[in-house]
């Protein structure tokens, strides 16, 4: 396929193209550690929707000039401890929960691990703990988008459904009572899973945001759903469509391209 | 050399898969007298030289910090072990 910038507003026009030069400016970091397994298709992802990927290691103590962050999922550190527990110490990470945490709100995304990494940063509440079955699980799951305003979510609709696939071990959301109301009530409840909870999540919950709606985590993987022929449709038919990931890259590069940059 | 021992321990009220999975293996082997298992951590941090209240104070933080995560997690004991 070819890859043109897939954004609506930010799409070039004629000969100058600034938007388009503008979009491609945007850099998104995508971030590294010892064992992460899909910052490759993070990258891509974030190549298809019409920006500039960065590659971050771990062990870098700057952020350099990234306008938004990718923490994309694998196993980093193995798992050992807990999921994301030694990521988390990671030079780099202080340096994004800062930026996160700062007035300028970087937009970060946590991705499967990199959502267990966000947690353990206390970025986002609550935590995972292993599925309720006890076994690895690998499917296209179907998510209703619940909250259309954060910085990730912007190109989708409200209770918008989405297919991408989900792959994981340790993938049951839980947070105590108090703070789950909390997030329902507060509408950082971003995702949830519809017909079959994969995991055993409480509330049936796939992803959530920080108060801003600049962080955002969530277990299963959209940046497997960007490119028409290797998505979710193709494989089973389930519904949705194959790039139902795109908007997640898509929103974010139309906030900073939109953005007083 | 002596070792302080930090064990950590899944809330009681986070569902323990592990112990739920150990739990169903244990009458397979003719264990039968248990009715429920919980599988928790246990730590062994060396100190070179004596155990001051500093060292067992860094211990403690470390089990807080990053040896727990207490959103699912308790810590049940700090202790010094002599070698």
């Amino acid at each position: 396929m070819t890859e043109l910038p897939l954004i609506g507003d930010a799409v070039a026009v004629g000969a100058d193209a600034p938007d388009a030069r503008r979009l491609a400016g945007a850099r998104i970091g995508v971030v590294t550690f010892p064992g992460t397994l899909d910052d490759r298709d993070a990258a891509r992802a974030v190549s298809l929707a019409g920006g500039t990927p960065v590659a971050l290691w771990h062990a870098d103590s700057t952020l350099g000039d990234v306008d938004a962050v990718v923490i994309p999922g694998g196993f980093s550190y193995g798992d050992y401890l807990r999921a994301g527990a030694i990521a988390r110490f990671a030079p780099l990470m202080s340096k994004i929960i800062d930026a996160a945490n700062s007035d300028a709100k970087l937009p970060v995304l946590g991705i499967c691990n990199g959502f267990q990494i966000l947690t353990e940063s206390h970025l986002l509440p609550g935590s995972m703990i292993k599925n309720d079955h006890l076994k690895f699980m690998c499917r296209d799951q179907v998510l209703r988008v619940e909250n259309s305003s954060t910085a990730w979510t912007l190109d989708y609709a409200e209770g918008q459904e989405i297919t991408v696939p989900l792959k994981n071990q340790d993938g049951q959301y839980i947070a105590d009572e108090k703070t789950l109301d909390a997030l329902e009530a507060e509408g950082r409840v971003v995702f949830r899973y519809v017909g079959f909870n994969p995991n055993g999540s409480r509330r049936d919950i796939a992803g959530i945001s920080n108060d801003a709606g600049n962080v955002v985590g969530l277990m299963p993987h959209p940046e497997h759903a960007v490119e028409v022929g290797f998505g979710p449709e193709s494989l089973d038919g389930i519904g949705g469509s194959d790039t139902d990931g795109l908007g997640f890259f898509t929103s974010v590069l139309n906030k900073i391209v939109g953005g007083a940059k | 050399m002596p070792r302080i021992v930090v064990d950590v321990m899944p809330k009681p009220e986070i569902l323990d898969p592990q112990g739920k999975a150990i739990v169903g293996a244990l009458p397979r082997l003719g264990f039968t007298g248990f009715s429920s298992v919980r599988q928790g951590k246990r730590f062994e941090l060396t100190v070179e030289g004596e155990v001051t209240d500093a060292i067992l104070a860094q211990a403690r933080e470390a089990a807080e910090t990053l040896l727990s995560n207490p959103v699912i997690e308790d810590v049940v004991n700090v202790e010094v072990v002599e070698a």
